[in-house]
């Protein structure tokens, strides 16, 4: 409340004041710059922005950043460690984003916004414990296995193609189970490999499974 | 009887000579010709055989090999990837071979509903096979072997 008479004006007030004089400079024409200069200039500022933007988008679809929180370092990562998708013998290494984040621009900014729940976990210590990541495990597995299985495993299907597959170089067993099962369209690869790069949680009452 | 101390001595050191000479002479099939007191390199790991194809049983009781690699199959309290295809309600989609009714009884020979605990542990007693020849021969005989040996001819 501002008292009549009073000369020195709130923070409120002030702030106010610059947001109309700015939004009234913006709302005129130019009458100091070229057209050419304001619109090199916008388009410079746009790559910048642009590439900062992506940049950093980048750094957080890394290994590094996807390990630097605890819950992730000491519980997933570790036991991504033992998995053929970490090591083996042409030493292809399958990290966290080639997996869990979509390729694709819009999906993975989709992806990037639902991440923010992620967030909010970290801080407030949902699963800052291997307890507590234990009693969770199902239901984070469970949000992976529907996300899989709602795009026919994409996020698989980017370096495992069923058209690439040489299936006579493959096991007996690999190779039928191809044929019956992946070529025919009647299952997708979340469907039988579940649990290749992190162990299983409660597996009772998940499809194929006791 | 006693020993002069000179004899005791020689008698001592001929020990002492002839179980080291044995030590290094000893050559059991596993460790190779690495003398006893010395470790010696790391056999080459192989592959597993992968082939599926069942193994024929040496004697009637003997748990059946897993002709295939089961890397990183997980066998917990969380769940038993064997049991993915080899289970009662699995077979007809996977086409494995299921698992053994004695595998529902439990020690009293009661038979429950589902797979008992105790034979919960698939590789407890399954195991899979590696692709090498085998560093100690056996002349090990099946009973149908020996049977037919000791009538020759089929007489039985």
């Amino acid at each position: 409340m501002s008292v009549a008479g009073e000369t020195k004006p709130t923070k409120f007030a002030r702030v106010r004041g610059f947001v109309v004089d700015l939004w009234y400079v913006l709302i005129r024409p130019s009458s100091v710059f070229g057209l050419g200069v304001l619109v090199l200039a916008g388009f410079v500022a746009g790559v910048i922005f642009w590439g900062g933007f992506n940049t950093a988008l980048e750094i957080t679809n890394t290994e590094k950043f996807c390990t630097g929180c605890h819950e992730m370092r000491d519980n997933v990562f570790a036991e991504l460690k033992t998995t053929i998708h970490f090591s083996n013998r042409s030493g292809v290494r399958a990290s966290c984003p080639d997996c869990h984040v979509p390729h694709n621009w819009t999906d993975k900014i989709a992806r990037k916004m639902q991440a923010s729940k992620e967030v909010w976990g970290h801080l407030f210590g949902t699963i800052d414990t291997r307890d507590k990541f234990r009693d969770h495990r199902q239901e984070l597995a469970l949000h992976e296995w529907a996300r899989f299985k709602a795009n026919d495993s994409l996020e698989c299907r980017n370096c495992h193609s069923a058209q690439s597959m040489d299936i006579t170089k493959q096991s007996p067993r690999a190779s039928v189970a191809h044929q019956r099962f992946l070529f025919t369209g009647d299952k997708t690869c979340i469907d039988c490999h579940k649990g290749i790069a992190h162990q299983l949680p409660d597996m009772r009452g998940v499809p194929g499974w006791q | 009887m006693t020993f002069s101390p000179r004899i005791l001595a020689v008698a001592t050191i001929l020990v002492a000579l002839s179980t080291s000479l044995l030590a290094q002479q000893v050559s059991t099939g596993l460790r190779g010709p690495t003398p006893l007191n010395e470790v010696g390199p790391a056999a080459p790991m192989t592959p597993l055989k992968n082939t599926a194809e069942k193994e024929v049983r040496n004697y009637p009781e003997q748990p059946p090999v897993i002709p295939h690699s089961i890397e990183g199959y997980q066998i917990d309290m969380n769940g038993n990837k064997c049991l993915s295809c080899h289970a009662r309600a699995r077979i007809a989609e996977s086409l494995a071979p299921m698992i053994s009714i004695t595998h529902f009884m439990d020690r009293d020979g009661q038979f429950l509903a589902t797979v008992s605990p105790r034979r919960f542990f698939c590789t407890e007693c399954h195991v899979p096979q590696h692709t090498t020849t085998p560093p100690v021969t056996n002349d090990f005989v099946d009973i149908d072997s020996m049977l037919n040996k000791a009538t020759p001819g089929g007489r039985r």
